[in-house]
C-alpha cells in the first residue's frame, strides 16, 4: 500500500497515513485531487478505479470514506478486507465507532492503525492481538500520566 | 502563563467556527501561543502542544516549527511523549530535510529500549518512513532484532526489513541469515510478515528466489493446514482462516513458481483445492479465488488448472458484485493473449458488460472485446462495438473508434462491409476520431478500387447532413476531389445512385472553405479537392474564380495552396492533367500497421490493370518516351533486372497534389529489344510486381541463337543520379550454357529479388 486516506462526505481530512515519501506540496495535491475523484463516484460504481499508475481501492462507511493506493501487483478485494478490518478494530476500540469520534480522537485512530499496517502491509491478522496490544499500550501511558499526575488529553 | 488548551477543547472550538477565516483565526491565535510555549522549552506540556499542532496540520495549516519539538518527545522519557512524537514525526518530517536524521540515535536508543511498546513505536516509525540513510545506519539493529523470540516485535522488525530493503536493495543479503526457519512459525503474525519478507526478497533477486525455492513444500503444507483446519476465532474471517495469510501464501508461491516446472508441479494440487473448496459467497473468499486464479496463470501450470482458473473468472463475470466483475475482466484481460479459445467462450458475457453503468468496467470490456474480435465473430462484435461507440462517455470514443479500425482492417469480411463501418464511426463519432485515422482511412478507400463510387457518395451524403464532424469532412473533401466524376456521373452500383450536379458539389465544398466549422486544415483539404476537381469536372471557370480568391486568403496555408494553382492555371496548365491525376494505389508503410491493406478476407485483390483509371500519363510510343518514364523512375539504359521502390506516401494533410508518380501505368510500354546483333538478342519488358504494384520490374530476356555458349557476359548499368527513389540495382556475372538463356536468366534474377 501506498497510502491511505480517509475523508468525509464533505471532503474533509480524518486521517493521511502516507508509506511513500513525499513532500507536502505532493501529498496535498494527491489528496485534493483524488478526494475529488471519488467524491464524484455514483454510489453504484465498483470500488476500484485506476488513477495515475496506481489502483485506488475506496469504500464508504456512513459518513466516512476509507481509500487506499495500492500498487500493481496487489490484490484489490483482499485490501478491501484490510479496510473492513481496519473499521472493525476502530468499532472494536470505540465501542460502535462514529466520524466524530475519529476527529476527537484521531492520535488514537492512528495509533490503532500503527498496530495493523507497517510500512502498507499487515502486521498482525488477529483482531485481538491488535486489540490487545493498544490496550497495553494505553494502560502504560495512563500508569505513567498517573504517577505524573497530569493529565493531558481528558 | 496559563496552561495551554487541551486538545479535545482546541478541536471543540475549532469546530464552531462558521466561515472558513474564523477557523483561520482562531488557529493563527493557537499557533502563536504554541510557539511561545515552544520558546519556554516547556516540557510538560510539550506534547498537549505538538498533538494540537497535529490536528492542525490535518486540517491544511502549516506546521513546520513543531519538527524539532517533535524530535525532543521522543527523546523524552516518558512514553506518551513518545507515543505522540513517533506520530509527529511520520506526519510532518519529510526523508528530504536533513533534520529527520536527528531521529536517528534517538530510534537507535528506542530499538534497544525495555519496553516493547517502545520498541515498537521506534520500529514503526523506522519501517514506515526512514530515509535510505537511516536504514543503512540502522540495518544492524534491525538485523539483531529479527533474532528475538518476541513475536509482538518479531513481526514488526520483519516488516522493518521489508522497508529497509526497499529502500537500500543492497543490504538484502544481510537478512539472509536470519531467514532460516523463518516459516516454523505458529504466529500468524510472524508468519504473514515472514512471508512479505520472503516475498520481497524473492522479486527483488533471481539468486534468493532459486534459494527460497526449496520452501515451497511447506509453504503447500501451511496453506493446507488454513484451508483444512476446524474453525479458528482469532483468525476467523466469514468462515474462512487468517485469508490475509492465505493470499500472501499464494502470491508467494506465484513468485516462486514462475519459471520452474517442479515447483509449479508442487503446488498444482493446492492450488486446485484452494479453488474447489473456497467458499464464493463474500467478498472474502473471492479475494482468495482471484489470487488463486492469479496464480494458476502466472506458473506453469498444467491445462486443467488453467481452464478452471478461467472459468473461475467467468463465474465472476456473472457475479453480482460489481467489484467482482471488475477483477474478472482486469485477470482475463492479462490472459486472453495466452488462453485465447478459453476467454472466448465468454464473450458473450464480457460484451454485455459494455453495457454496465460503471466506467472502469466499460472500459475493461472494452479493451477485452477488441481482444476478442476475430474472423468468425467480427460482423456480431462490430455490431456490439458500434452501439458501444454510438451510446459510450466522451472519454472512450477516441479509443474505441481507433479501435474499431483496427479490428475492421484486420478482419473485414467484405469491402463494402469495412467502408460501411467507416462511414458509421465518422459519423457517429467523427469528433474523436484520432487526427492519424485520416491518413490511413484515406489510404484504404484508395485501395479498395471497386467502392470508388460507393465510398464518394455515402460520403458526399454524409456531408450534406453535417460538416461539423473534422475527420469526416477531411475524408470526405478528399474523397470527392479524387472521385468526383464518379458522383456526378451516377456510376454507383451498390446502391441507388443519387442525382448531383457538378455545381452542386462545388457548393458543398465552396461551403466547406467558408464555413466557421472548418478548421484550417479542413479548409486545405476542401480547396486541394475543388482543384482536383478541375480535371474532373467541366466548370473549370468557376474553379478558377475560387482558386484565385484564396490566392489573398489570411490563413498562409491556404494562401499558398492558392497561389500555387493558380500558377498551374496560369503558366503550367499542360502539367494540369497530370498533376491532378487519380492517385495509385498506396502501399501501407510498417507504421501503419502489420497487415497488407490489399489483402481482405474472402475479397481478391484489387485489379492491378484497372480499366476505371484514367489512361496514363503518356502513351510511350518510341523508346525515348520509355526512357523518360524509366527516367521519371530512375533507370536509364538499365541493363539488368532493377526493382524500383517508390517511396510510401500515406496521404498526409495537403500532400496529395505533391506526388508527381502518381500514376504507374507501366502496363502501356511495350516491350522493346535493346541489342540485336550478332546472334545476341537482348530485349527489356516492363510490368509491375505482384504483389506490389508499386514496384516497376524490369525484365531482360538474353538469348542466345548460335551453337556456341557465351562466355564472360558482364553486365553494367549506367544509372542517372536519383534523389527520389531508391533503386536496388544488383550487378551479376553469368556465364551462360546454354542458348535458352531466356528463362535461366529471368529465373537467377527472380531468386536475387
Amino acid at each position: 500500500m501506498q497510502f491511505m486516506l480517509l475523508f468525509s462526505r464533505q471532503g474533509k481530512l480524518r486521517l493521511q497515513k502516507w508509506y511513500v515519501p513525499l513532500s507536502d506540496k505532493e501529498k496535498k495535491k494527491i489528496t485534493r485531487e483524488l478526494v475529488q475523484t471519488v467524491l464524484a463516484r455514483k454510489p453504484k460504481m465498483c470500488s476500484f478505479l485506476e488513477w495515475r499508475d496506481l489502483k485506488i481501492v475506496y469504500k464508504r462507511y456512513a459518513s466516512l470514506y476509507f481509500c487506499c493506493a495500492i500498487e500493481d501487483q496487489d490484490n484489490e478485494l483482499i485490501t478491501l478486507e484490510i479496510i473492513h478490518r481496519y473499521v472493525e478494530l476502530l468499532d472494536k476500540y470505540f465501542g460502535s465507532v462514529c466520524e466524530l469520534d475519529i476527529i476527537f480522537n484521531f492520535e488514537k485512530a492512528y495509533f490503532i492503525l500503527d498496530e495493523f499496517l507497517l510500512g502498507g502491509e499487515a502486521q498482525e491478522t488477529s483482531k485481538k492481538n491488535v486489540l490487545k496490544a493498544i490496550e497495553q499500550a494505553d494502560l502504560l501511558q495512563e500508569s505513567e500520566d498517573e504517577y505524573l499526575s497530569v493529565k493531558i488529553f481528558k | 502563563m496559563p496552561a495551554p488548551i487541551r486538545l479535545r477543547e482546541l478541536i471543540r472550538t475549532i469546530r464552531t467556527a462558521r466561515t472558513q477565516a474564523e477557523e483561520r483565526e482562531m488557529i493563527q491565535k493557537e499557533c502563536a501561543a504554541i510557539r511561545s510555549s515552544f520558546r519556554e522549552e516547556d516540557n510538560t506540556y510539550r506534547c498537549r502542544n505538538v498533538a494540537k499542532l497535529l490536528y492542525m496540520h490535518m486540517l491544511g495549516y502549516p506546521a513546520h516549527f513543531g519538527q524539532l519539538e517533535c524530535l525532543k518527545l521522543i527523546a523524552s522519557q516518558k512514553f506518551t511523549d513518545k507515543r505522540i512524537g513517533y506520530l509527529g514525526a511520520m506526519l510532518l518530517l519529510d526523508e528530504r530535510q536533513d533534520v529527520h536524521l536527528l531521529m536517528t540515535n534517538c530510534i537507535k536508543n528506542d530499538l534497544n529500549h525495555s519496553t516493547q511498546y517502545v520498541q515498537g513505536l521506534a520500529l514503526c516509525t523506522l519501517g514506515c518512513m526512514g530515509s535510505s540513510e537511516m536504514c543503512r545506519d540502522l540495518a544492524g539493529e534491525v538485523e539483531k532484532l529479527l533474532k528475538t523470540s518476541n513475536s509482538y516485535l518479531r513481526k514488526k522488525v520483519t516488516l522493518c526489513a521489508v522497508h529497509v530493503i526497499r529502500k537500500v536493495p543492497e543490504l538484502m543479503e544481510m537478512f539472509l541469515p536470519a531467514t532460516k526457519n523463518l516459516l516454523s512459525e505458529k504466529n500468524h503474525g510472524v508468519l504473514h510478515t515472514s512471508v512479505v519478507l520472503l516475498t520481497e526478497m524473492c522479486e527483488r533477486s533471481p539468486d534468493m528466489l532459486s534459494h527460497f525455492r526449496k520452501l515451497v513444500p511447506q509453504l503447500v503444507r501451511i496453506l493446507k493446514n488454513l484451508i483444512m483446519s476446524g474453525y479458528s476465532p482469532e483468525h476467523d474471517v466469514s468462515g474462512i482462516s487468517d485469508p490475509f495469510l492465505q493470499v500472501r501464501i499464494l502470491r508467494l508461491l506465484r513468485i516462486l513458481g514462475r519459471s520452474d516446472d517442479d515447483s509449479s508441479e508442487a503446488m498444482n494440487d493446492i492450488l486446485a483445492q484452494v479453488a474447489t473448496n473456497t467458499e464464493t459467497s463474500k467478498n472474502v473468499g473471492n479475494a482468495i479465488l482471484y489470487e488463486t486464479v492469479l496464480t494458476i496463470m502466472d506458473i506453469k501450470s498444467e491445462s486443467g488448472l488453467r481452464v478452471l482458473a478461467i472459468n473461475i473468472l467467468g463465474r465472476f463475470l456473472l457475479n453480482n458484485d460489481k467489484n467482482i466483475r471488475y477483477v474478472a475482466l482486469t485477470s482475463l484481460l492479462k490472459t486472453v493473449q495466452t488462453d485465447h479459445n478459453a476467454v472466448q467462450r465468454h464473450r458473450s458475457t464480457i460484451v454485455d458488460c459494455l453495457k454496465d453503468l460503471d466506467v472502469s468496467i466499460k472500459r475493461r470490456a472494452m479493451e477485452l472485446s477488441f481482444a476478442l474480435v476475430n474472423g468468425n465473430n467480427i460482423r456480431g462484435m462490430m455490431k456490439e462495438l458500434l452501439y458501444f461507440l454510438d451510446s459510450c462517455d466522451p472519454e472512450f470514443k477516441a479509443d474505441c473508434a481507433s479501435g474499431v479500425f483496427l479490428a475492421a482492417e484486420k478482419y473485414a469480411p467484405s469491402k463494402r462491409w469495412h467502408i460501411d463501418t467507416i462511414m458509421r464511426v465518422l459519423t457517429t463519432a467523427g469528433s474523436y476520431v484520432r487526427d492519424d485515422s485520416v491518413p490511413n482511412l484515406i489510404q484504404l478507400i484508395t485501395n479498395s478500387v471497386e467502392m470508388h463510387a460507393y465510398t464518394v457518395q455515402r460520403l458526399y451524403k454524409a456531408l450534406l447532413d453535417d460538416i461539423s464532424q473534422q475527420p469526416l469532412v477531411q475524408v470526405s473533401s478528399w474523397c470527392i476531389g479524387e472521385y468526383g466524376d464518379l458522383l456526378v456521373s451516377g456510376q454507383c452500383e451498390e446502391e441507388e445512385p443519387i442525382q448531383v450536379t457538378e455545381d452542386e458539389v462545388l457548393d458543398v465544398l465552396e461551403g466547406l472553405l467558408v464555413s466557421n466549422l472548418s478548421t484550417p486544415v479542413t479548409r486545405g483539404y476542401a480547396l486541394t479537392a475543388i482543384m482536383k476537381l478541375s480535371t474532373r469536372f467541366s466548370s473549370v471557370n468557376r474553379i478558377k474564380k475560387v482558386v484565385s480568391i484564396y490566392g489573398s486568403s489570411i490563413d498562409v496555408e491556404l494562401q499558398q495552396r492558392a497561389v500555387e494553382y493558380n500558377a498551374l492555371f496560369k503558366k503550367y496548365d499542360h502539367m494540369r492533367p497530370a498533376l491532378l491525376e487519380r492517385m495509385p494505389i498506396m502501399e501501407k508503410t510498417a507504421t501503419n500497421g502489420p497487415t497488407e491493406i490489399v489483402q481482405t478476407n474472402g475479397e481478391t485483390e484489387p485489379s492491378v490493370l484497372d480499366t476505371k483509371h484514367p489512361p496514363p500519363v503518356t502513351q510511350p510510343a518510341n523508346q525515348v518516351r520509355a526512357n523518360d518514364l524509366l527516367d521519371l523512375l530512375g533507370g536509364n539504359d538499365v541493363v539488368p533486372v532493377i526493382q524500383t521502390t517508390l517511396p510510401t506516401k500515406p496521404a498526409s494533410a495537403g500532400g496529395e497534389l505533391l506526388d508527381l508518380l502518381g500514376d504507374l501505368s507501366l502496363t502501356g510500354i511495350p516491350p522493346m529489344t535493346a541489342y540485336n546483333k550478332n546472334g545476341l538478342k537482348i530485349e527489356f519488358t516492363f510490368e509491375r510486381a505482384n504483389p506490389n504494384p508499386n514496384i516497376a520490374v524490369i525484365t531482360i530476356h538474353a538469348s542466345n541463337s548460335t551453337e556456341a555458349d557465351m562466355t564472360d557476359f558482364v553486365f553494367q548499368a549506367a544509372v542517372p543520379k536519383v534523389s527520389r527513389h531508391s533503386l536496388e540495382l544488383i550487378l551479376k556475372c553469368l556465364i551462360m550454357k546454354h542458348s535458352r538463356v531466356n528463362s535461366l536468366f529471368n529465373q537467377n534474377c527472380a531468386t536475387v529479388f
